[in-house]
């Protein structure tokens, strides 16, 4: 491993990390899409905040870059408070506009300079460690790992700042405002950093990739913890995972990195949405299985509860008789009569059933409604 | 040539104007059904279809790229569908993921087809970003064929896809098939995208469906009007970005078409009469207008009131309505008096003096027994 790759995992799982801690709140608020647009968007700034300085490495770029993603929430919002189309069309309407006026501008008077719509989407990470970074005659690391680094610092302690106030105003805004805290506030807060950062990373891992980086890692955590502590802790986790694995994949079959570890992404939330412990699919499958089974043998359990001691019992509770009263199939009535058993709730003997002292009990209790 | 109309162009102008069409008419039933964003995701997701239809075919002809967009598009839309449905990841987040994973995916295959052996992938680049000029006789053909299928299909499943739309529990409860259409209207979506992407791009392809038929709701409340405003207004920002971005040099057609789709909804969205927000804006003024004529109707109903009994014919200055209305928090007084004067409510005696007609007098107590507030007077 050279330290060019050791550079370039770097980077990415860096910009993994900064990405996946804004957007845990942006899952968790059901506004994953606003990456979508900013991401795209940040386009427009850096190219208007470009014809003002001429300088491709001014800061003001990542100024302007930001402001815009903020613009365009703004907008967003303005079009929804007007109440002609809902949000999801309101998105929809704001972002390509303002994309489309960038990649035209860019495309007709910024064609010779070094701004590429398609590196926009795409990033360009196996060249971002050639671009370095040198303070005093010594070469700190490359222009995007410092970049990133620094935005994932300022991500971390903003977000230790104002984590009980993130945690309320995401879960129960009204509680929120309530309290006094500043929602609105809290929101733009949020939404300037979910621009600082797409800006950051867009122009190392490409607009597309910061959609995932952000989205991917956040809903695969929503599977696997209910704790947000924890679902920060699982994103940022996953993002390294991604990235690094995202690189390998890239290397071996020598394929876009930025592709390759949004690949990664879906490979490891399709992974969680079928085994996730609680909420993946042969997980829910297998509790609604043994759910099935409980409740059938809770039927069972009261059909012969409600006939036990009456005339009838001799007639009601037997094996042959389930089929026609609880409308079981043959096999399932074997299973059930079996499995009940086995939990010792009912005795079988030539056929008729009896139920235990436990049996009963569950009867009772199943009949109870407190 | 008349015009410079020459035959590249009125190819591109038909090509852009059908994909306009159906875009802009599908895109209602996106709207509507809250799907706007769908289409971000379904176009993003064709990506790996095109790449891989042409890894395995080596052709470029557009039924081949068409189909694997096709068949990518809807494979995205259902993931879409199935993890809101299964697990309790929010659609937004399941947009997201699908749009990057597949886009990633497509960029994986691309940079393999830009491998392949005399492969001359560089028509699959301007699937990116749409190139008008690029549309051959072929493509237009396919474009046009494809598109009537699309809108035919639509004509006949008309009333099961207006219901679905509205009241898909009571279509359900109906009888129809509700998922399998939902499945069929989502499939004429993804087609709608998919036939535009060589001419407005991946990125940008969704917002020919969100914007005409988001411009063409604010014109109307019947779905069949409003589809074909949108088909219209597709069209039209169709037709002049493709032409805008075959004119002048270095304009992407997908930035183009979708400038003027936002201008149309731009424009819709403040001079549609009823919804626009100039009218909304004219109507309010109205209302407030004439709520505050009544308030000051009301006032001086009661302070002649508290006259009645020494002199019933008293009449007061505008400085003492000011005063009175001060309290209320109404203002331009005299504007209001201006207004009731002039339907007759109230009478101008000399020293700026005011006092309520018969009719006047009839309206406002109408008005404190709580009737025909901001109406005209019955009588």
């Amino acid at each position: 491993m050279t330290s060019m790759q050791l550079e370039i995992m770097l980077i990415a799982a860096v910009s993994a990390v900064a990405c996946a801690l804004p957007g845990v709140f942006l899952v968790l608020r059901r506004m994953a899409l606003m990456s979508d647009a900013i991401s795209h968007v940040v386009l427009l700034g850096i190219i208007v905040a470009f014809f003002f300085t001429g300088d491709l490495s001014s800061p003001w770029l990542l100024v302007g870059a930001t402001a815009t993603g903020v613009l365009t929430v703004f907008l967003v919002e303005m079009v929804t408070a007007t109440r002609l189309v809902k949000e999801d069309a309101a998105i929809g309407l704001v972002f390509p506009a303002l994309f489309s006026i960038a990649v035209i501008l860019v495309s007709r008077y910024a064609g010779n300079v070094h701004i590429d719509t398609d590196a926009v989407l795409m990033g360009e990470l196996a060249f971002a460690p050639f671009d370095r970074v040198v303070v005093g005659g010594y070469d700190i690391g490359s222009r995007s790992l410092v970049k990133m680094v620094i935005i994932l610092a300022l991500n971390a302690s903003l977000l230790l700042v104002f984590y009980k106030e993130l945690k309320i105003a995401t879960f129960d805004p009204l509680l929120a405002v309530s309290l006094g805290f500043p929602v609105a506030a809290l929101h733009y807060g949020l939404m300037t950093l979910v621009s600082v950062t797409a800006v950051g990373a867009f122009d190392a891992v490409g607009s597309v990739l910061v959609v995932g980086l952000m989205v991917g890692p956040a809903a695969t955590a929503y599977l696997l913890t209910d704790r947000l502590s924890r679902m920060i802790m699982w994103s940022a986790g996953i993002g390294v995972v991604a990235a690094v694995g995202g690189y390998w994949l890239a290397y071996l079959m020598d394929a876009s990195i930025a592709g390759c570890i949004t690949t990664m992404l879906g490979i490891i939330f399709g992974a969680a949405h079928i085994g996730a412990p609680d909420r993946g699919i042969i997980a829910m499958a297998r509790r609604r299985a043994r759910q099935r089974v409980e409740f059938a043998q809770r039927m069972l359990v009261i059909h012969l509860f409600n006939h036990e001691d009456s005339p009838e019992a001799a007639t009601e509770n037997r094996v042959d008789h389930l089929g026609e009263h609880l409308r079981w199939r043959a096999g399932h009535i074997e299973r059930i009569v079996d499995s009940a058993r086995r939990r010792k709730l009912i005795q079988e003997q030539n056929g008729s059933l009896t139920l235990t002292d436990e049996g009963r009990t569950v009867a009772k209790e199943s009949l109870q409604f407190s | 040539m008349i015009f410079g109309l020459n035959h590249t162009l009125l190819t591109v102008a038909f090509g852009s104007a059908s994909l306009g069409a159906v875009a802009g008419a599908l895109g209602c039933f996106a709207v509507l059904r809250r799907q706007s964003l769908l289409g971000d995701a379904v176009s993003h997701a064709a990506l790996p279809g095109i790449a891989l239809a042409f890894i395995l075919t080596q052709s470029k002809e557009p039924l081949t790229l068409f189909l694997g967009a096709l068949i990518a598009g809807c494979l995205g839309a259902i993931v879409v569908m199935n993890v809101v449905a299964t697990t309790r990841v929010k659609s937004d987040s399941a947009l997201g993921i699908v749009l990057s994973v597949f886009f990633g995916a497509g960029l994986v295959l691309l940079t393999f087809s830009q491998r392949q052996p005399g492969a001359s992938q560089a028509g699959l680049d301007r699937f990116l970003f749409g190139q008008a000029a690029t549309l051959l006789n072929r493509d237009l053909w396919f474009m046009a064929i494809a598109g009537a299928v699309v809108l035919t299909t639509l004509v006949v499943f008309w009333k099961e896809f207006k219901l679905l739309a509205f009241d898909p529990v009571y279509a359900s409860s109906l009888g129809f098939p509700v998922r399998a259409l939902e499945v069929l209207l989502t499939a004429l979506i993804v087609a709608a995208i998919v036939l535009g992407l060589q001419t407005v791009g991946v990125v940008l392809m969704s917002a020919l469906v969100v914007a005409p038929a988001a411009a063409a709701r604010q014109w109307t409340n019947r779905l069949s009007t409003m589809v074909v405003l949108g088909a219209v207004a597709g069209a039209v920002a169709g037709v002049l970005g493709a032409l805008t971005s075959s004119t002048f040099e270095r304009v992407p057609a997908g930035p183009a078409i979708v400038l003027f789709a936002a201008v149309i909804t731009i424009f819709s969205f403040l001079f549609a009469p009823g919804r626009g927000l100039v009218w909304q804006t004219i109507n309010m003024r109205s209302r407030h207008k004439s709520l505050r004529a009544d308030a000051l109707l009301v006032n001086m109903l009661d302070m002649e009131e508290q006259h009645a009994h020494d002199n019933p014919e008293h009449a007061h200055s505008t400085r003492a309505l000011k005063a009175a209305a001060s309290v209320t928090g109404a203002f331009d007084v005299r504007g209001s008096l201006e207004n009731l004067n002039r339907r007759g409510l109230v009478t101008k005696l000399p020293d700026d003096r005011w006092k309520l007609s018969t009719t006047g007098t009839e309206h406002a107590s109408e008005l404190t027994r709580g009737e025909n507030i901001g109406g005209t007077p019955t009588s």
